[in-house]
């Protein structure tokens, strides 16, 4: 039962952004793709996401072949970086998109619906903000936005793309601790892509170093900096 | 102290400002308010009566029918198109996107004759296909189909051409946002994609719609200019002018103008009625 990627391989054109990626990580714990801009931990998380398919190499999660599963089927919640919240709808109906596109059979009832996107405006602490628009929201409420929808569908796994690459340094000190504590209290497996190391090891359970398209040293916070395994990873963890 | 005054440095002198905008206003009644204004006083010049006599006529009412019918095929047709090519261009990377774009522009650089008569090559009886066509009784030119074909042609970049920098603008974040949260394909395009696009895709069919009411060059190559049967309303109000019935070419291209004004009274109404809502749909 956990996250096992095994040698992907991605290439846009000719440039590679992935060259045999392997990790393994629990399920329910939270991961860190950490690394430069270039080393292929979007692409990571896209084809985590289904988003991507690579040209080569497995993932296995909860005993499913991930890969072969279609993006919608996946259940996988991924947060934008820059949201990617439908602009035409109000926070309300975006929260409760997922769940309004289920097939008919297997869709809540309209009452169920709106309790849910209740529960979820509570919990991301928006609780009056149902019927705006997301322009009429600052980055913050955003991403707090994004995130409830991203939970709404109850995933199997939480994929975050630079989640607070947008805000400001003190929103982002406080989203941190709020972020960690909604993914222990939401029980799913966490993956979420950071150039900022800091960020990294003040949330994650896991830490992946990434560059040039391959993972150069997955390990515990204490264990990345005690121990760097590579000259990259202790060149870049004292940059 | 001596006071001093301050000259504002984006503000241009009063002179220019006057010489700048009387040459505008002077350029758009010249050549757009004056044209306007002699159509309908041309158009009434010889009483009401003589005005509902040409309207009433089977012939004008037969080139009314024609242009409308042929304005109702070609534009779906062209709506259907222009989202799924603007689609393909905004949310996929194919080889030959490019060429397919400046393709979609070729009937704005292309003269509408040159279409026409492209037409006439491939459907017409010297033509590749007239031949076997006519085996089976099918008439292309010189008949409905000719002018629904030559109007589609002519109209065809008007809602893609709309579309494309709105959707490339909009980018797929959206639309991959809805398939990771569940949605099909059809569901993502119809709850995401449609509503953001819907404002451009309804200028682009009012455009559209106008230029396919109005057209005349691609059509009179290849509607062979029946009276009371393939004469669409721009062939009508010329038929009518060469057969020095002034009064009456000027009934016909007044309903035209009309029709035109009515498109952009459609559109101002829309913008006005909607601001807000246009306004967030260009933010991101």
């Amino acid at each position: 039962m956990s996250l096992v990627i095994d040698s992907i391989t991605k290439k846009y054109g000719r440039f590679p952004a992935l060259s045999g990626a392997s990790l393994t990580a629990p399920q329910g714990c939270f991961l860190a793709l950490l690394g430069p801009s270039g080393s292929g931990k979007t692409t990571l998380l896209r084809i985590l996401g289904g988003l991507e398919m690579p040209d080569s190499g497995t993932v296995r999660f909860a005993d499913m072949n991930w890969l072969d599963m279609p993006a919608r089927a996946r259940k996988a919640g991924f947060v934008f970086q820059h949201y990617a919240l439908f602009r035409h709808m109000t926070v309300a109906k975006n929260i409760a998109f997922g769940l309004e596109v289920r097939p008919r059979g297997e869709r809540p009832a309209k009452a169920d619906i709106r309790r849910r996107v209740e529960e979820l405006l509570e919990l991301v602490q928006l609780k009056d903000m149902g019927k705006r628009y997301p322009s009429q929201l600052s980055g913050g409420q955003r991403q707090r936005v994004a995130l409830a929808r991203a939970l709404a569908i109850e995933p199997r796994m939480l994929l975050l793309d630079e989640p607070f690459g947008a805000l400001d340094a003190k929103v982002r000190k406080e989203l941190r601790d709020w972020l960690r504590h909604i993914h222990d209290k939401a029980g799913v497996t966490s993956v979420f892509v950071t150039h900022d190391q800091e960020e990294a090891f003040a949330m994650a359970d896991l830490v992946a170093v990434m560059n040039k398209g391959r993972i150069e040293q997955v390990g515990t916070p204490d264990a990345v900096r005690r121990d760097p395994r590579t000259e990259f990873v202790s060149e870049f963890l004292s940059a | 102290m001596a006071r001093r005054t301050f000259h504002n440095p984006t503000e241009d002198s009063l002179a220019l400002k006057l010489t700048l905008g009387g040459i505008a206003i002077l350029f758009v009644g010249l050549f757009l308010v004056l044209p306007l204004v002699v159509v309908f006083s041309e158009a009434f010049a010889g009483g009401l009566s003589h005005a509902w006599a040409t309207l009433s006529d089977t012939d004008t009412l037969a080139a009314i029918r024609l242009s409308l019918i042929a304005a109702a095929i070609a534009v779906p047709l062209n709506t259907v198109f222009g989202i799924a090519a603007a689609w393909a261009v905004a949310k996929f990377d194919f080889p030959g996107k490019t060429f397919l774009v400046t393709l979609i522009d070729l009937p704005f650089s292309v003269s509408p004759v040159v279409a026409g008569l492209v037409y006439v090559l491939v459907f017409g009886m010297q033509g590749w296909l007239g031949p076997s066509l006519q085996a089976y009784d099918i008439q292309i030119l010189f008949a409905l189909p000719g002018i629904v074909l030559a109007t589609v042609f002519v109209t065809f970049p008007f809602v893609a051409r709309e579309l494309i920098p709105l959707m490339v603008d909009q980018g797929r974040e959206e639309e991959e946002a809805a398939i990771s949260l569940g949605a099909s394909g059809f569901k993502t395009f119809l709850r995401v994609t449609l509503p953001n696009i819907k404002w451009g895709l309804l200028y682009g069919i009012l455009l559209c719609n106008a230029r396919a009411l109005g057209e005349f060059g691609a059509v009179s190559v290849v509607s062979g200019h029946i009276r009371g049967q393939t004469n669409t309303m721009p062939l009508h109000v010329q038929l009518l002018y060469d057969n020095y019935d002034y009064t009456g070419a000027f009934v016909v291209a007044a309903i035209l103008a009309l029709l035109g004004l009515l498109t952009l009274a459609l559109k101002s109404f829309l913008e006005w009625r909607y601001a807000d809502e246009l306004a967030a749909s260009h933010r991101h």
